[in-house]
């Protein structure tokens, strides 16, 4: 059975961030709160209109505990724990619930105090001792989640010659684009050799390779197309979703070169009738610059193998040929550990033309792809004006 | 735990033999009765064929290095004298894969396609790891 298209039926209408960074003294419902609560302004809704609550924090019940802080009785939740794309993935879940009917305003939110906590990060990154990989990976220092991201590099290093320096190229554009983004978190410009000179963490990885830890939450307010019409802010169509998971331990991964990008990205894009070749802003999980590397290939923007040369010569920065990452990414403008919400975030400002300094130039069609866990989860989405 | 004891598996009841096995030097892995597969982590069905029906298979443990890196941040304080180390994953001709250290030579000299050998490792009274060194 093929997918049903979403036929511009569904919008989204309100997003926004917490604040951002480091020495942020708010706590993981309080980001939350000031997000959702900056989200509806942008939307021009207010929490009594809200009937569907998506709340992902890592604590208990997060949908019913947002719900309650918020004063908001929901009709519908959903709290999908698959890592950094679980926000792509809700927004898809959004959709089908007022497609369905089951709810008409969806507000999803996330919060994390990952930079105050960082102290307290539990020996093997997290990972429940039952979890499979408590056993049979942490026990090697595994460096929970670079280890896994490296072993990816030095696997992508070898099949296709990809080299350190095309690596290093992801995180000089993008640090390019934070250097136009007030809210980053870093804005000061990068070289190539500063990635190469930065220290050695995970080999190939340097840590200028390796995302920034902040605090921080984000809120996006999805509704039905017809709702959004009379709302604050043009309407962003969601235009195609997909989600694929191949693994959830990177030592059960059976091709460390392709990803579950291939088929979540072939899916959305076929849902919303568009090709790689069509989208003006792209917005990838940048946890590491290898994520962008293999996305890029796996959503088909390069051939497999290409993706080094091809994020060469500032392809991917403020003026490239395809403009990505555009608020600064993971890798320089915030990353308080599940980063996929932000993209959303980015792309619809984008879409909206409200990036002022760092907007992409004719930003119509954009595709947002996060990727959770250890290159585990990936869910697509394209979105258009 | 604390800070400075490095991570030791708890074995369950889906490990708890293949633990044993590793703390008598020996590498088993679990093969379906039904469709003949191996695999690993050790688990209550098979992923090929939901069959619950298996034996416990050693291994001569001679793979080779499918993917590696040299780890110079330490994850906890436990691996600090570790590092540089090499965290790799093990291709075996059983068809499995599994993560390991490479040990016993120079971190730079680890190669992608490098065959190893299996050998074991005594992190605790209860448990040894299985690790590789080249061959
Ligand atoms: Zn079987």
């Amino acid at each position: 059975m093929g997918r049903k298209p979403f036929n511009r039926e569904i919008a989204i209408a309100g997003v926004a961030e917490s604040d951002l960074g480091h020495g942020v003294s708010l706590s993981i419902l309080q980001h939350q709160a000031l997000a959702a609560k900056r989200a509806l302004e942008d939307a021009g809704l207010r929490h009594t209109d809200v009937d569907a609550v998506m709340a992902v924090d890592f604590l208990g019940l997060p949908s019913l505990q947002i719900a309650e802080y918020l004063g908001i009785k929901p009709r519908f939740t959903d709290t999908t724990v698959t890592g950094g794309s679980a926000f792509e993935n809700l927004v898809e879940h959004a959709a089908l619930g007022i497609a369905a009917g089951l709810c008409e305003v969806v507000l999803i939110t996330y919060g994390s105090t990952l930079w105050s906590d960082r102290r307290r990060v539990v020996e093997g990154g997290g990972v429940d001792p039952r979890m499979p990989a408590a056993q049979f990976e942490t026990p090697y220092g595994d460096l929970s989640p670079i280890g896994a991201y490296a072993l990816a590099a030095a696997r992508h290093c070898y099949e296709f010659g990809t080299t350190p320096e095309q690596l290093a190229e992801v995180a000089v554009s993008t640090r390019n684009w934070a250097a136009l983004n007030p809210r980053a978190l870093h804005r000061d410009p990068i070289t190539v050799e500063d990635v190469l000179q930065s220290p050695l963490i995970a080999s190939p990885l340097h840590r200028l390779d390796c995302c920034v830890v902040t605090d921080g939450g984000g809120a996006v307010v999805v509704t039905s197309a017809e709702r959004a019409r009379d709302l604050r802010k043009p309407p962003v169509y969601v235009l195609g979703s997909a989600f694929s998971s191949t693994h959830l331990s990177i030592s059960q991964m059976e091709n460390l070169t392709q990803t579950g990008a291939f088929e979540s990205g072939k899916s959305a894009m076929s849902m919303a009738g568009v090709k790689p070749s069509d989208i003006d802003v792209v917005e990838i999980y940048d946890s590491f610059t290898i994520s962008v590397v293999c996305a890029l290939e796996d959503l088909g923007f390069c051939p497999k193998g290409e993706g080094g040369r091809f994020v060469e010569g500032g392809r991917l920065g403020p003026g490239g040929e395809l403009p990505t990452n555009t608020s600064g990414g993971g890798l320089s403008y915030n990353h308080p550990g599940a980063f996929g919400i932000f993209l959303i975030i980015e792309a619809v400002r984008q879409l909206r033309g409200e990036c002022a300094a760092r907007q992409a130039p004719g930003a119509e069609l954009a595709l947002v792809h996060g990727i959770g866990g250890w290159l585990s989860s990936h869910a697509t989405l394209i979105l258009g004006k | 735990m604390s800070e400075q004891t490095r991570p030791v598996p708890k074995p369950d009841r889906d490990s708890a033999y293949y633990w044993a096995a590793a703390r008598r030097r020996e590498l088993v892995f679990q093969q379906c009765n039904e469709c003949g597969q191996f695999r690993f982590y050790p688990r209550s069905v098979c992923p090929f064929c939901l069959s619950e029906k298996f034996e416990w298979h050693k291994s001569l443990g001679r793979g080779a290095v499918y993917s590696f890196t040299v780890i110079h941040r330490a994850p906890t304080p436990a691996f600090r004298d570790r590092v540089p180390y090499v965290l790799a994953l093990i291709d075996l001709p059983e068809g499995v894969r599994m993560m390991s250290n490479v040990i016993g030579c120079d971190p730079g000299s680890v190669q992608i396609g490098m065959p190893v050998t299996v050998d074991f490792e005594e992190v605790s009274d209860e448990i040894s790891l299985p690790v590789f060194r080249p061959e």
